[in-house]
């Protein structure tokens, strides 16, 4: 048989990460295998074509398409300047003249003989990509980027705004199940990755931005207040591009929810220390989740456990992830093999979960996603 | 037409995005039937990045459920041998986000459309229009072009001896964008020419070099002939040669197809247009997924589809929500729910979508949803669906110019037979809720069938049409379809309370039922599979089952596993302007079909 698994987010406090670096398009790559990178190391670099201007100069000179080549001052591949001449008419009479001048810095790319449009293209713009984590270089990816390997602590959330960002871990909250308000951000929390229980508002966030922190890490938040946000009501999980001055990464869903214990407590043992996180969310095919990561050299205590996608057995940690029992956490403690009909008459495969509290609760499987260690 | 060939046994697989469904058909007692099924993850992505290992496991588990021995290794056997291998194999595919195409034209709802209703014809995805007279400065289009990497640019524009220059501008355009494929860094970015004849010297000195150019037929030869089919075949060829040719593992699939892969919704069109023509009625299908929203229509022959991309039940519920808006989801909803939580939860279901709802009440929302990404998609295929009359079709002048007005080929009162597919229609707990769910959002008029698919297999018959139209049409016919019943709705508006039919129906086993309906009234009347009615229903002044204002009609209705739906709550239907008038009326219907168990 085919199998299946159940997702789960990776949370555990110690475990080696590969992270490609790659180009947008092809170019240098500026460290080798084996070299101590930081986060803010630049590892490749390459110039992406610039943007284009279009000037239609026969309408500017009033001349036929095809007779524009003799009109052209500037020919293909010239460089031009802001201002500067690129065409003109001859005419016996000076006052007749008719100019046409760049509109932007840069190199004249075609003519056409058929529209009369001149298509000048912007110098190209340099782009770097960063380590983004403290690690070493262990693979080159020739004129595109590298893989770094990185240890430390690595928490997934499920959903995230916001790119890559790095700063100093701050615990906002006293415990997972409290709520950061404004209040709780200080103006010396600039740059800072800020930990806030469980639901995390709108001017909550709103009060982290204005102190530029780095990042806001948080259980829960209400899709109103995301919306108000963003300013517009986000469509499709596709996320990391967006600019509203912060990155927010959120660890188990939309609404009033805790974080978990142990994603908290994992958090608060790494306060002082810097964290690497990137919201970019992604959940169709090719599924990106946020993360979370703590660079840090192993200790004697540090055991890793391999990531698993192998099926779920009977003790294995789970979250429900779906009302009823929305956001609870428990243990697997029975996996019936038989259909059963749920409440909404749905006929699934389901399995009974010991929650925190002892109660035990039957959910369908799909309903449950693992707590991976 | 081709010859068909002879077949005992077909595996047919269809790549999805996330599943790849096996199914196996076999000839039994001289009746082709659809006899197991298996899937399988799709493992187009990493770790696998081979799309072979999917199928493979797919066609395991058919092995193991059937006995049959298909693979040896990892190779199938052919042809059958007793209960050993299987005649032919052959496979859709929609893996990695199916076709993705960007079209441009002159004028956008001349060439523009044209070359939208050609690409979705195909099977693809439309990123965007880019047209002379869309609004956008010239280096907003390179932009765009540049942001997109599409799979493959269509390019029409200008009628045969009409505008170059237009045309040539876009391949400037296009050039100047330089845009790479999503697939095979290094390779051209594919482009079908199907513009302006004249312009084709031109178009090939600046995209020959630059892109993998092909040129084909206008599309729009004059302004009232529209000939889409040699652009449509070109798509096709060049999406086995290029796309499906640089995803991951499809070199060895296409090796092992008897027929060439098909992207999964042109598959599915093919099997709407074949059952059309061989019943010779008027059909609309729609396939609602978890990202996007499949219409198809043929309507006097003619077939049409578009594809809705941010329409769907899991990855893009929460674009229902933004596009529909709260009220209007609301007003599929029985009770009441604070505007925040169901925000939250259907953000929940984005974030999450594998979950399925526990709840009665959760299942309620979905259903709810599901109604309003069906109705918004029905709006788009209806705005697309104009005009088109054929392969090569004759447009008269006045035609032309009436395009952007309603013109639409959909007539609700024409169509015969509604079919519905994807997980919330085809895995509703009662069918009765598919069946609701497809008149709330499609609104049929006069005398409708409606159906589902059962287990999604009209991609699979839509290839096999191809080689085996008889086995296509038997399999789709006996196992594919659940017919639910007739929707019986006139088409009016009224005044709540006003009656609106008087109705009697004379049943198989001499059974009778007779009454009169009001406007807002729904009532439901079991009538099971392959049993028939004679419906007698007389409308009132204003109200039109099919033959005109008031006018009586006499017809045969089908009934299915569902039965019989009198619906007289208006065309468009009528909903109450205060929330608790609409919690009232919704529970209301919903008990009148028997929807839900509280």
């Amino acid at each position: 048989m085919a199998h299946s698994y159940t997702p789960g987010l990776r949370v555990t406090p110690f475990a080696t990460l590969q992270r490609r670096r790659i180009l947008p398009l092809k170019g240098e790559v500026t460290v080798r295998v084996g070299d101590l990178v930081s986060r803010d190391t630049v590892v490749a670099r390459t110039e992406l074509p610039g943007d284009v201007a279009t000037v239609n100069v026969v309408n500017r000179l009033g001349i036929e398409a095809h007779q524009i080549e003799q009109y052209m001052v500037k020919k293909v591949g010239d460089s031009v300047a802001t201002d500067e001449l690129i065409a003109e008419t001859r005419p016996f009479f000076k006052f007749l003249k008719s100019t046409v001048n760049s509109p932007i810095d840069g190199t004249v790319e075609s003519v056409s003989t058929v529209t009369g449009q001149v298509i000048l293209r912007r110098p190209p713009k340099p782009v770097a990509v960063t380590a983004y984590v403290d690690g070493r270089v262990i693979e080159e990816i020739p004129n595109q980027g590298v893989v770094v390997e990185t240890q430390g602590a690595f928490i997934q959330g499920i959903f995230g705004i916001g790119g890559e960002a790095w700063g100093k871990i701050r615990r906002v909250v006293e415990s997972h199940d409290s709520v950061a308000t404004p209040s709780s951000i200080s103006a010396d929390m600039e740059g800072c990755v800020l930990i806030c229980g469980s639901l995390v508002s709108a001017d909550t966030i709103k009060r982290a931005i204005a102190v530029k922190a780095a990042g806001v890490i948080a259980g829960g938040i209400h899709a109103g207040d995301l919306k108000d946000l963003l300013g517009y009501d986000l469509g499709v999980a596709i996320t990391g591009t967006e600019r509203i001055g912060t990155t927010i990464i959120v660890t188990e869903g939309f609404g009033a929810i805790a974080m978990a214990r142990r994603t908290f407590d994992i958090l608060s043992s790494c306060e002082g220390m810097v964290a690497s996180i990137n919201g970019t969310t992604q959940i169709r095919a090719g599924v990106q989740r946020p993360e979370i990561i703590v660079s840090r050299p192993p200790s004697p205590s540090d055991t890793e456990v391999a990531a698993s996608s192998a099926g779920l057995q009977i003790g294995d940690p789970v979250r429900v992830i779906r009302e009823p029992y929305f956001g609870r956490l428990g243990s697997v403690s029975a996996l019936p093999s038989e259909l059963q009909t749920v409440e909404s008459e749905t006929r699934v495969r389901v399995l009974e979960v010991a929650l925190e509290d002892g109660e035990k609760v039957i959910v369908p499987r799909a309903n449950v996603e693992s707590i991976a260690l | 037409m081709q010859q068909e060939r002879d077949l005992n046994v077909v595996i047919a697989t269809d790549c999805g995005s996330t599943t790849t469904k096996a199914i196996l058909i076999e000839k039994v007692d001289g009746t082709y039937r659809q006899t197991f099924r298996g899937e399988a993850p799709t493992t187009v992505e990493a770790p696998f990045e081979d799309v072979t290992r999917g199928v493979l496991n797919a066609i395991q588990e058919v092995e193991e459920l059937s006995g049959r021995k298909i693979l040896e290794g990892e190779h199938i056997i052919t042809p059958a041998e007793g209960n050993r291998g299987v005649d032919i194999y052959i496979s859709t595919s929609s893996a990695g986000g199916g076709l993705q195409m960007m079209v441009t034209g002159v004028v956008k709802s001349m060439t523009g459309e044209s070359a939208q209703r050609c690409a979705l014809g195909a099977g693809a995805i439309v990123m965007d229009v880019l047209a002379s007279n869309d609004g956008r400065l010239p280096h907003e289009k390179i932009e765009r072009i540049r942001q997109l990497r599409p799979d493959m640019v269509l390019q029409s524009g200008g009628t045969d001896g009409g505008t170059i220059s237009h045309v040539v501008e876009l391949a400037e355009f296009i050039a100047a964008a330089d845009p790479k494929p999503r697939f095979g860094t290094g390779f051209k970015l594919p482009v079908i020419y199907a513009g302006n004849k004249n312009a084709i010297d031109d178009i090939t000195r600046i995209l020959g070099e630059k892109t993998a150019l092909t040129v084909t037929e206008n599309i729009r030869p004059t302004l009232e002939k529209e000939n889409l089919m040699p652009a449509r075949h070109k798509i096709h060829d060049l999406f086995l040669e290029h796309v499906m040719a640089q995803a991951p593992g499809y070199r060895k699939l296409i090796s092992w197809c008897g027929a060439d892969i098909m992207p999964t919704p042109g598959a599915v069109g093919l099997i709407m247009q074949t059952i059309a023509r061989k019943q010779g009625i008027n059909v609309v299908g729609v396939d609602i997924g978890g990202a996007t929203t499949d219409v198809f229509s043929v309507f006097d022959e003619v077939f049409n589809r578009t594809v809705s991309a941010n329409l769907g039940m899991s990855y893009s519920i929460s674009n229902v929500l933004a596009e529909a808006g709260l009220e209007n989801i609301a007003r599929w909803i029985p009770f009441d729910i604070d505007e925040g939580d169901l925000r939250n939860r259907i953000k929940n279901k984005m974030i999450r979508p594998t979950t399925i709802p526990q709840l009665l009440d959760e299942l309620k929302l979905e259903q709810a949803i599901a109604r309003e990404a069906l109705r918004l998609a029905f709006i788009q295929h209806k705005q697309l669906a104009v005009g088109l009359k054929g392969i090569a079709k004759e447009r008269t002048l006045s035609d032309v110019f009436s395009q952007e007005s309603d013109g639409s080929l959909i007539n609700m009162m024409e169509l015969d037979l509604l079919v519905g597919s994807g997980g919330v229609l085809s895995h509703a707990p009662r069918r009765q809720q598919s069946m609701q769910m497809m008149i709330d959002a499609f609104q049929p008029e006069g005398v409708t069938r409606l159906a589902v698919d059962s287990i999604f297999m009209m991609p699979h018959l839509g290839v096999l049409s191809t080689v085996n139209e008889t086995a296509a049409t038997e399999v789709f016919e006996k196992d594919c379809m659940i017919y639910l019943g007739t929707c019986v709705a006139p088409r009016g508006k009224g005044k709540k309370g006003n009656q609106v039919l008087s109705f009697e129906m004379e049943f198989q086993d001499g059974r009778r039922e007779s009454g009169t309906m009001n406007v807002g009234d729904l009532r439901h009347f079991p009538l099971g599979l392959n049993e028939t009615a004679k419906l007698r229903a007389t409308p009132a002044k204003g109200w039109d089952l099919g033959h005109g204002s008031g006018k009586p009609v006499e017809a045969v209705i089908h009934g299915g596993v569902v039965g019989i739906v009198l619906d007289t709550r208006g065309r468009p239907i009528q909903f109450a302007a205060d929330r608790p008038a609409q919690i009232a009326d919704t529970v209301r219907w919903n008990k009148a079909t028997d929807q839900f168990p509280v």
